[in-house]
């Protein structure tokens, strides 16, 4: 979803890198499209306002001026502020104090908390918690039984709240219940409320006070527009908020609310939503995410995917693969079961570095079932056209095609698809990798 | 929203309605909308700012609040004070969202097919709680089709809402085909001599090619029932969300070709003027806000009276 932000920013530099020498004049002048693409991805308007003087003030300062190549400069400028104001390092989810330890998680109605809740159950039983799901929404229809859904759905205990039940009570006496089912944690779903709902807001702070969670989370909404930091201020204000869950981030917002509430709370974001599926949430790291906002991509997190599903010595080919641009169409389909797992196809390109850039890549869209048609096309091939792709002519691709059951376009679209990540390797390889020399910036 | 809770609200007019939800917006805006305007302040680049800063914050979108603030720049020579701006500035959004033409609901046949979409958590199980009881009140029979087979517990909150609104449900099991619960809808309605059918479709994001694709299916579905049907196609809008609302209406209309807009949760700080972004791009029109959680706060949306709560 950074990617569209990233882009912005990516012709409003290119304007800027144009001029060896830079007069106050040009400043403005690039600074103005930074500020339209900050506003056009929804950061809010006062904190665009802070930024942009931030940077002026530095751009118009001796350590630009004097410089050899100011252009850059005020790129390098921009790159610092932005990573400055996504935050620093991940931080986890704090849990600690006497047990059952409780999560809270608050919200707007329709943020996401419920999904979220099932998502933090997984995550933090993979870390070795044992869960203990909490409905405490009385208000929304049905709102208790799709978090017992979702909790017979991952088997994790769910204490039988009752709709007449005060939601201060529900929470205080859930944590009887979980540590007599052998649970140590507690995850607090609470109905969905409006920060300004004054009655409702009072609720949350007697929650809080009954139960002393170890850390409480605003779940957003990353499509949230300018009212994210009244959101954000309002909830911080009442809580004391530990941090953040950003949804739906596998949508195509520009997520200038990350920024937004960052900026006004002052508290990190822990984590991220990008699917439906309850094992679809992701730590969110900062120093990552700003490098993806200007455009380096995100090798880590593909890595980090990669080793959660194959053993690491499969992780290392693959990354020598992804760098060295040997990535045969065998390495394709053995990959592709692993790649499922990992998640969209997309999603994955999308966090490679320079990909995001990619325009022919934007109608790259592989969708689940294709990855069978795909496996047969491949699985039709001789060994010799598996390495080397170029040799498929016209009647190679009518037998292929015969043989796995698939018409001639299926096999000229994969190759094409495939061609088109094998040209796109060899651009990053070239020059998109971190730690190849600031000019070799994408931007 | 609980049962215990849901007093007997007094029928108030639209406007203050609107007004009451707007109003906790003025004392929550760091810029005070009156402040901007009042009578005696001169046109001058500070107050131009803070109009900028008032367009964009209300999300109406960087290109929108541009054209806004050009145009008011070309008539700067009849504004001869804030006031008269308050004027211009109401005058120029109304112009934009008057430009979409005002779609009728003459029902022209029986049952009048009503599909609703949106992404995920913007309230269209609630807007059509809210839209079956209107009709019902109004002697209408309505049937709700329970096609958001996905999410846990949707088929349990549709049917209190069906309930609530005196209307009739049709559902399947969890995770069934939801084109599937559409078919047996529509085949529900005509031989129950239903006037209205509304369906509730899952939430999805605009850009999951596959659901987008399950949801033209459903639209094929109900057309082979009733080739005329569906004949409504409402996208529902969360008015928290900024820019991308953009993005949503835009994939949604091309895959459904979408009849009309719901925007939801006005009762909060968000102005939702993305809204009139996206009515004047894709011309279409805004039919219906929410305005809070009971039955009845769902409202037609009137552009006077929007702008008027607005600044």
């Amino acid at each position: 979803m950074f990617d569209n932000l990233s882009n912005k920013l990516g012709t409003a530099f290119k304007k800027l890198k144009g001029h060896g020498k830079l007069s106050e004049k040009n400043i403005t002048d690039g600074l103005r499209e930074v500020r339209m693409a900050l506003l056009e991805a929804d950061v809010h308007y006062k904190v665009v306002k802070r930024f942009i003087a931030d940077i002026k003030e530095r751009a118009l300062g001796q350590e630009v001026m004097n410089s050899l190549t100011p252009g850059q400069q005020v790129v390098k400028i921009v790159n610092e502020e932005l990573t400055m104001l996504m935050g620093g390092h991940h931080q986890e989810l704090v849990l600690s104090g006497t047990r059952p330890m409780s999560i809270m998680l608050v919200g707007l109605q329709g943020s996401g908390k419920t999904t979220t809740a099932g998502k933090l159950a997984i995550y933090i039983r993979e870390k070795g918690f044992h869960p203990y799901l909490v409905p405490a929404d009385v208000y929304r229809p049905a709102a208790i039984d799709q978090l017992t859904k979702l909790g017979a759905q991952i088997s994790v205990p769910v204490y039988p709240s009752v709709a007449d039940m005060d939601p201060v009570d529900i929470c205080r006496e859930a944590r009887g219940a979980a540590t007599k089912a052998g649970c140590d944690t507690l995850i607090l779903d609470t109905a969905g409320r409006l920060h300004i709902d004054e009655t409702l807001m009072a609720e949350l702070r007697r929650i809080k006070e009954a139960v002393r969670p170890s850390d409480t989370l605003l779940v957003a909404d990353a499509m949230t527009g300018q009212d994210a930091v009244n959101i954000a201020e309002s909830f911080d204000g009442v809580l004391d908020l530990g941090g953040v869950v950003l949804t739906k981030m596998d949508g195509d917002a520009r997520g200038g609310a990350a920024i937004s509430i960052k900026s006004v709370t002052r508290k990190p974001i822990k984590f991220i939503g990008v699917g439906e599926k309850l094992s679809e949430l992701e730590p969110f790291h900062p120093e990552r995410m700003s490098s993806r906002i200007l455009g380096m991509g995100d090798v880590l997190t593909v890595i980090e995917k990669a080793q959660a599903v194959m053993d690491e010595k499969q992780a290392i080919e693959l990354e020598k693969k992804l760098r060295k641009s040997q990535f045969t169409l065998d390495d394709f389909r053995d990959q592709m079961v692993q790649i499922r797992k990992m998640g969209s196809f997309s999603d994955l390109i999308g966090m490679i570095p320079g990909m995001n850039k990619a325009k022919q890549l934007k109608n790259l869209e592989v969708d689940d079932n294709e990855f069978v048609r795909i496996e047969a096309i491949i699985n039709s091939m001789t060994p010799q056209e598996r390495r080397i792709h170029t040799i498929i002519n016209g009647s190679r691709r009518k037998r292929i095609a015969k043989g796995s059951g698939t018409r001639v376009q299926d096999v000229n679209k994969l190759l094409k698809n495939y061609a088109q990540i094998l040209k796109m390797m060899k651009k990053i390889n070239k020059g998109g990798m971190r730690g190849l020399g600031r000019g070799m910036l994408p931007f | 929203m609980n049962t215990k809770t849901l007093k007997k609200s007094e029928k108030k007019g639209f406007f203050s309605r609107l007004k009451r939800g707007l109003s906790k917006t003025r004392e929550i805006l760091t810029t005070d909308i009156d402040d901007l305007f009042t009578a005696n302040r001169k046109l001058d680049e500070d107050l131009l700012e803070e109009l900028e800063e008032l367009l964009i914050t209300s999300d109406i979108g960087v290109s929108t609040a541009m054209d806004i603030m050009n145009t008011i720049s070309k008539k700067a020579s009849e504004i001869k004070d804030a006031h008269s701006l308050k004027q211009v500035l109401k005058d120029e959004i109304i112009g934009i969202i008057s430009q979409v033409p005002t779609t009728t609901n003459t029902v022209s046949e029986k049952p009048h097919v009503v599909m609703v979409v949106g992404v995920n958590g913007v309230g269209k199980t609630t807007t059509i709680g809210k839209l079956a009881a209107r009709q019902t009140t109004q002697g209408k029979k309505v049937l709700i089709a329970a096609a958001d087979t996905f999410r846990a517990a949707a088929i349990e909150q549709l049917t209190i809402w069906a309930e609530r609104a005196h209307a009739e449900i049709v559902k399947h099991k969890d995770n069934a085909d939801p084109s599937a619960v559409v078919f047996d809808s529509i085949e529900a309605a005509l031989s129950r001599n239903v006037d209205i059918v509304y369906i509730d479709t899952a939430g999805r994001l605009h850009t999951k090619i596959n659901l987008m694709e399950e949801i033209k299916k459903i639209k094929r579905t109900i057309a082979k029932k009733m080739p005329q049907a569906p004949h409504e196609i409402l996208l529902v809008l969360d008015a928290t969300t900024g820019q991308n609302a953009i993005s949503q209406a835009t994939l949604f209309n091309e895959a459904l070709e979408i009849t009309g807009l719901a925007l939801t949760k006005l009762d909060g700080t968000a102005k939702g003027g993305i809204a009139i972004s996206i009515c004047s791009t894709l011309n279409l029109p805004l039919k219906y806000i929410g305005v809070g959680e009971q039955i009845d706060d769902l409202q037609d949306f009137d552009p006077k009276a929007f702008v008027e709560a607005l600044f």
